[in-house]
């Protein structure tokens, strides 16, 4: 019953946005002179300012600054060599780092990024090579069961994905149904869980409708008449494929990479309910910075660089694709 | 007709869509260096016929012959037969040159002599300097010109042209008109043109197949189907029309309007009912005292060349043309010289009758 017990403040606030939701219908729909269109902009750009600009240069203001609040560069130094702050605290109390053999630059935090990175990619590779032909028969109007493909692909969706992965350990623990099966078949138990093609297979089971929906848009929408042509000129239906529908669906494909190697990169809870922890990728080397070393310094620096890294990729798609819908996520 | 003329055979095409007949055992055959149109009002199946001969629709019976070999089956890109889209279908992610070498490339041809081909093509259709451009930022007239030149540059023996000109302006419709027709001359390539526009249909084309609901009414040169159509509904298509019921008590009299009328058709049955065709411009007004038939004139419209008048003669409203106005509500006399009344055997189906008044 604990639910029941709703703060009411929560009420206040859903009361307040059904307020400013009415207002703004009740002013739109009789819109007076002299009220311009701007307005009705007032709240969203207030919602934005509150929950995306405000944390934004918190986390610049705390990736830049140190625990007493001084500027500082050595949250970055920090990201290189994850050592960096234990060997200054040594340095400064006098200890000889060479003596101790702590000389050495802690890597975790950069090879984390760069196997999160190596992740995202096989699993953005994974999911277009998956994608591309689901999408191709979902669009293709001879083929009868492609509209019960695009449903069964958004089924999954109407679940969380917490949900979702953990469903996967039952399939793959060491107990689950697949080894129960194997030893039920005489065969032997393998270890499906706890390594990293474990996470990549629930990385790409989550992804993958991110992947299959923008192509599938993007061919669907293109008129038949485009591959008619494209036939009518001589172009079999392989040459059709790749002159005309491939490079039409550039958008898509462009747009479904962008929407799964982002949230790719990072990826938590998954590497750990699938990785058992044996892996680490760059979500949960973020959360663990903020939440279990409780060094928020190093953790926004973390964040910001892992920020960068998303503006370069989207950067570079749309110098791909600069009209398309993949830089309109930006 | 000698048989090598036909270039393309249709033989007892029937075509349909969940159980819906399209086209109902059509037979036709166009003939080399022809301008054929496919006439009729939407939903006659005059597309769904071009497509087939374009390969994009098989017929679900007959044949279709290319030079009296066997094409039906044939995919589009096997047929020596190109396509204006009514859409015009340009490839969005192409600029004007790489759209209208997309056919020359397929066929693996040399660079140097697409650029060629291109080029000529270009001059061809008025668009010299325009290669870069991409085709979204075209007007409509200069779509229309890259879609075709696209389509003449393969060289196909036949071209078809799914109501190219629909989207238009007038003007630029008109021009466009002329200017297909000295193509097809200069080229001597056969065209299959599909409209609605009888007019359109009137001045271009060498043939004319008038279509309604999946069949076929009639065929022929456009003088031909416009002075002497087979039953009313293309005698109503085809032009403004009169069109009165009457009998045939013997050959060359024509009686209707309580009346007998001199004219110059035969070989009806004694007293066959028959619907007699007056077109508006052939009659005459004339003094009440000459006058074969006397009435009021109901309404005048200016059309720019002509008035338009509705005159009330005979229990029958006659759309009447004359380049002299004559005001409402004043009485006239009307007359019709017996080459102008064109007798049509009633057609027994509903459709010829809704042509009629």
């Amino acid at each position: 019953m604990s639910n029941m017990n709703m703060p009411s403040w929560g009420l206040w606030l859903m009361a307040l946005g059904l307020g400013v939701f009415v207002t703004m219908l009740v002013i739109s729909v009789k819109r007076h002179r002299g009220v311009h269109r701007s307005l009705f902009a007032w709240p969203y750009s207030l919602w934005m300012i509150i929950f995306t600009v405000v944390p934004l240069f918190l986390i610049a203001y705390y990736a830049f600054t140190d625990a007493q609040g001084n500027f500082t560069l050595n949250n970055f130094y920090s990201f290189w060599d994850s050592n960096f702050e234990m060997k200054k605290q040594l340095s400064d109390m006098g200890f000889d780092l060479a003596e101790m053999g702590l000389n050495e630059r802690g890597t975790v935090n950069v090879d984390t990024l760069i196997y999160s990175l190596w992740m995202a990619f096989k699993c953005t590779i994974i999911c277009m090579l998956l994608g591309y032909p689901a999408a191709l028969f979902m669009a293709d109007r001879d083929f009868k069961l492609g509209s019960t493909l695009v449903v069964l692909f958004i089924i999954p969706m109407w679940m969380n994905f917490l949900l979702r992965t953990i469903a996967w350990m039952t399939l793959l623990e060491d107990n689950g149904i697949i080894n129960n099966l194997l030893v039920s078949l005489g065969l032997g138990r393998v270890r499906l869980m706890y390594n990293s093609d474990a996470v990549l297979l629930g990385m790409v089971y989550n992804y993958l409708p991110f992947m299959v929906f923008p192509i599938y848009n993007s061919i669907d929408k293109q008129p038949r008449m485009y591959s008619e042509a494209a036939m009518d000129l001589g172009a079999n239906s392989v040459r059709t494929f790749t002159k005309v529908t491939l490079p039409l669906s550039l958008p898509g494909i462009v747009s479904g990479i962008t929407m799964v190697f982002m949230p790719s990169v990072t990826t938590f809870f998954i590497p750990r309910v699938l990785g058992g922890g044996n892996t680490e990728m760059f979500g949960d080397l973020i959360e663990r910075t903020f939440l279990t070393a409780d060094n928020w310094n190093v953790g926004s620096a973390l964040a910001l660089i892992m920020m960068l890294l998303m503006l370069l990729s989207i950067s570079l798609l749309r110098r791909v694709d600069p009209k398309g819908e993949g830089g309109s996520l930006l | 007709m000698s048989q090598e003329n036909r270039l393309i055979q249709l033989e007892n095409i029937t075509k349909e869509f969940d159980k819906l007949t399209v086209l109902d055992n059509i037979n036709l055959y166009i003939r080399k260096n022809e301008f054929l149109t496919l006439l009729g009002p939407s939903g006659c199946g005059k597309t769904t016929m071009l497509r087939i001969i374009g390969g994009f629709e098989f017929p679900t019976s007959g044949r279709v012959l290319f030079e009296g070999k066997d094409i039906t089956e044939e995919p589009p890109y096997k047929r020596r037969v190109n396509t204006v889209f009514q859409k015009y279908a340009l490839f969005p992610h192409l600029n004007v040159f790489d759209n209208i070498a997309f056919g020359l490339k397929i066929s693996k041809m040399p660079k140097k002599d697409i650029a060629m081909r291109v080029g000529k093509m270009l001059e061809l259709v008025n668009l010299q300097g325009y290669e870069k451009r991409g085709v979204d930022a075209l007007s409509g007239g200069q779509q229309q010109r890259v879609a075709i030149a696209r389509a003449l540059v393969n060289e196909p023996d036949v071209l078809l042209l799914d109501e190219p000109l629909g989207a238009l302006d007038l003007k630029l419709r008109k021009g466009m008109q002329l200017e297909l027709k000295r193509m097809q001359k200069a080229l001597g390539i056969t065209f299959v043109f599909v409209t609605h526009d009888q007019e359109e249909a009137l001045t271009m084309s060498d043939t004319i197949v008038v279509m309604r609901e999946g069949h076929i009414r009639q065929v022929g040169t456009p003088k031909h189907i416009y002075d002497e159509p087979k039953d009313a509904f293309v005698a109503n298509f085809v032009g403004d029309s009169n069109i009165i019921r009457g009998t045939m008590p013997k050959d060359e009299v024509v009686h209707f309007c309580d009346m007998d009328f001199n004219c110059i058709d035969e070989g009806f049955d004694k007293d066959e009912p028959v619907d007699v065709l007056i077109r508006p411009e052939d009659i005459l007004i004339v003094g009440t005292d000459v006058a074969q038939l006397k009435g009021v004139v109901r309404s005048v419209i200016f059309r720019g060349v002509h008035y338009e008048m509705i005159v009330d003669a005979g229990n029958f409203l006659w759309k009447v043309h004359s380049t002299v106005m004559v005001p409402e509500n004043s009485s006239v006399g009307l007359s019709i010289i017996p080459s102008n009344i064109h007798v049509m055997r009633v057609s027994d189906d509903k459709l010829a009758k809704e042509g009629i008044q």
